[in-house]
């Protein structure tokens, strides 16, 4: 259980910009060398990590951690996943506090706030080019980008009928396609 | 007392709607952030959001964690930061716990396969708008689509253009570089021209 707990506390403390960095860790401690998982294990577990709600950092964690030691894996595992981001940040929190009206700090933040524009840019492109392209699809794209930058319904409603709208597609047509796995 | 109680809990409940609504990772979650984040007024402006989302991808740990800490420490002290936290990891740690007990079969389900089917390509569509209204903001001075103060920031454009490009010079770039270097070009442009 410590094992178990001081993996995921690494592997939280060692990966930087979120869970896709994390998953060759995990692949590391999890398959080469603890053997808790099989490399056919692992593959499924990064798909239902992709498909399901939530951060992939917390669904990995869960599932290996249910995989070695049941329920009470899956909370040590989680846990231990994210308290190197809370403890960082709490300090980090702190810390830019102090500095908050500091004109050097806000001029670099003015230059950061237009990097992290072109970092999400990036993000919605990357994730756009595994979309399987369709009509249906094309539609759907340009729906989610209206009604965000619109602010005409709130984003929870707009993925629901996304979701809505492909369960009618698929019904309908009955159509035999592939889950698209999105970053 | 009972106001904090409330905070806490409404942080809570909020996050875990956030987290239950993520689709494919960390970014997909930045729609659902801003939108709630400034609605409830727990930043000072979204100015101050962007700042939080670019150290929250420069840090160690899952953006998704980071972001809520940062959000809940920052409205409501250690206790916001443990509420919030809870609130974006308990969703995905619920559904995961029913999927490996139970459901191993989700993914050949017709109707689980056609509902990500339809959420997959809105996805993109909602992060490129967010995309799109932090460059107005934070390049063309365009705030709430309220374009009367339009105007062409010619050092924005350059560190938009600089950053693009360094991001363009390998296939995954790791966000840090590009926070890095928009910061550096920051002090430079701001602090010295």
């Amino acid at each position: 259980m410590f094992t178990l707990f001081f993996t995921f506390f690494k592997i939280g403390l060692f990966t930087f910009g979120g869970g896709y960095s994390m998953i060759p860790l995990i692949h590391f401690y999890a398959v080469d060398k603890y053997h808790w998982l099989t490399e056919k294990e692992f593959v499924d577990i990064i798909a239902i990590a992709e498909s399901t709600p939530g951060p992939i950092a917390i669904n990995s964690a869960t599932y290996v951690g249910y995989k070695v030691l049941k329920v009470k894996g899956s909370i040590v595992a989680t846990i231990g996943v994210s308290i190197p981001s809370l403890v960082i940040i709490m300090i980090i929190s702190a810390f830019l506090m102090q500095y908050k009206n500091n004109q050097y700090v806000e001029y670099a933040f003015m230059g950061i706030r237009v990097g992290v524009a072109v970092l999400i840019m990036n993000a919605a492109i990357r994730i756009y080019k595994k979309v399987e392209k369709n009509i249906l699809t094309y539609i759907l794209v340009v729906f989610g980008l209206i009604m965000g930058f619109f602010n005409i319904i709130p984003i929870v409603y707009v993925i629901l009928i996304g979701g809505i709208i492909g369960i009618i597609y698929t019904v309908l047509l009955n159509k035999e396609s592939k889950v698209n796995t999105h970053d | 007392m009972i106001n904090y109680i409330f905070l806490l809990l409404k942080m809570f409940l909020i996050f875990f709607k956030i987290g239950l609504f993520t689709f494919g990772g960390g970014y997909a979650m930045i729609p659902l952030i801003t939108e709630e984040v400034i609605k409830n007024g727990w930043v000072e402006s979204t100015d101050v959001l962007i700042d939080f989302i670019a150290i929250s991808q420069s840090t160690p740990g899952a953006f998704a964690i980071n972001i809520a800490t940062f959000i809940g420490f920052n409205q409501a002290g250690i206790l916001g930061a443990i509420f919030t936290t809870l609130g974006v990891i308990l969703p995905s740690f619920f559904i995961i716990l029913f999927i490996a007990m139970a459901f191993h079969k989700f993914k050949t389900n017709k109707y689980v396969n056609g509902f990500l089917n339809g959420i997959s390509p809105v996805v993109p569509g909602i992060i490129m708008s967010v995309a799109l209204t932090f460059i107005l903001r934070s390049v063309f001075n365009v705030v709430d689509l309220d374009f009367q103060h339009f105007q062409f920031q010619l050092g924005a454009i350059i560190i938009f253009i600089v950053s693009f490009s360094v991001s363009k010079l390998k296939k995954r770039i790791h966000p840090i570089y590009i926070v890095l270097i928009s910061g550096i070009l920051g002090l430079l442009i701001y602090g010295l021209l």
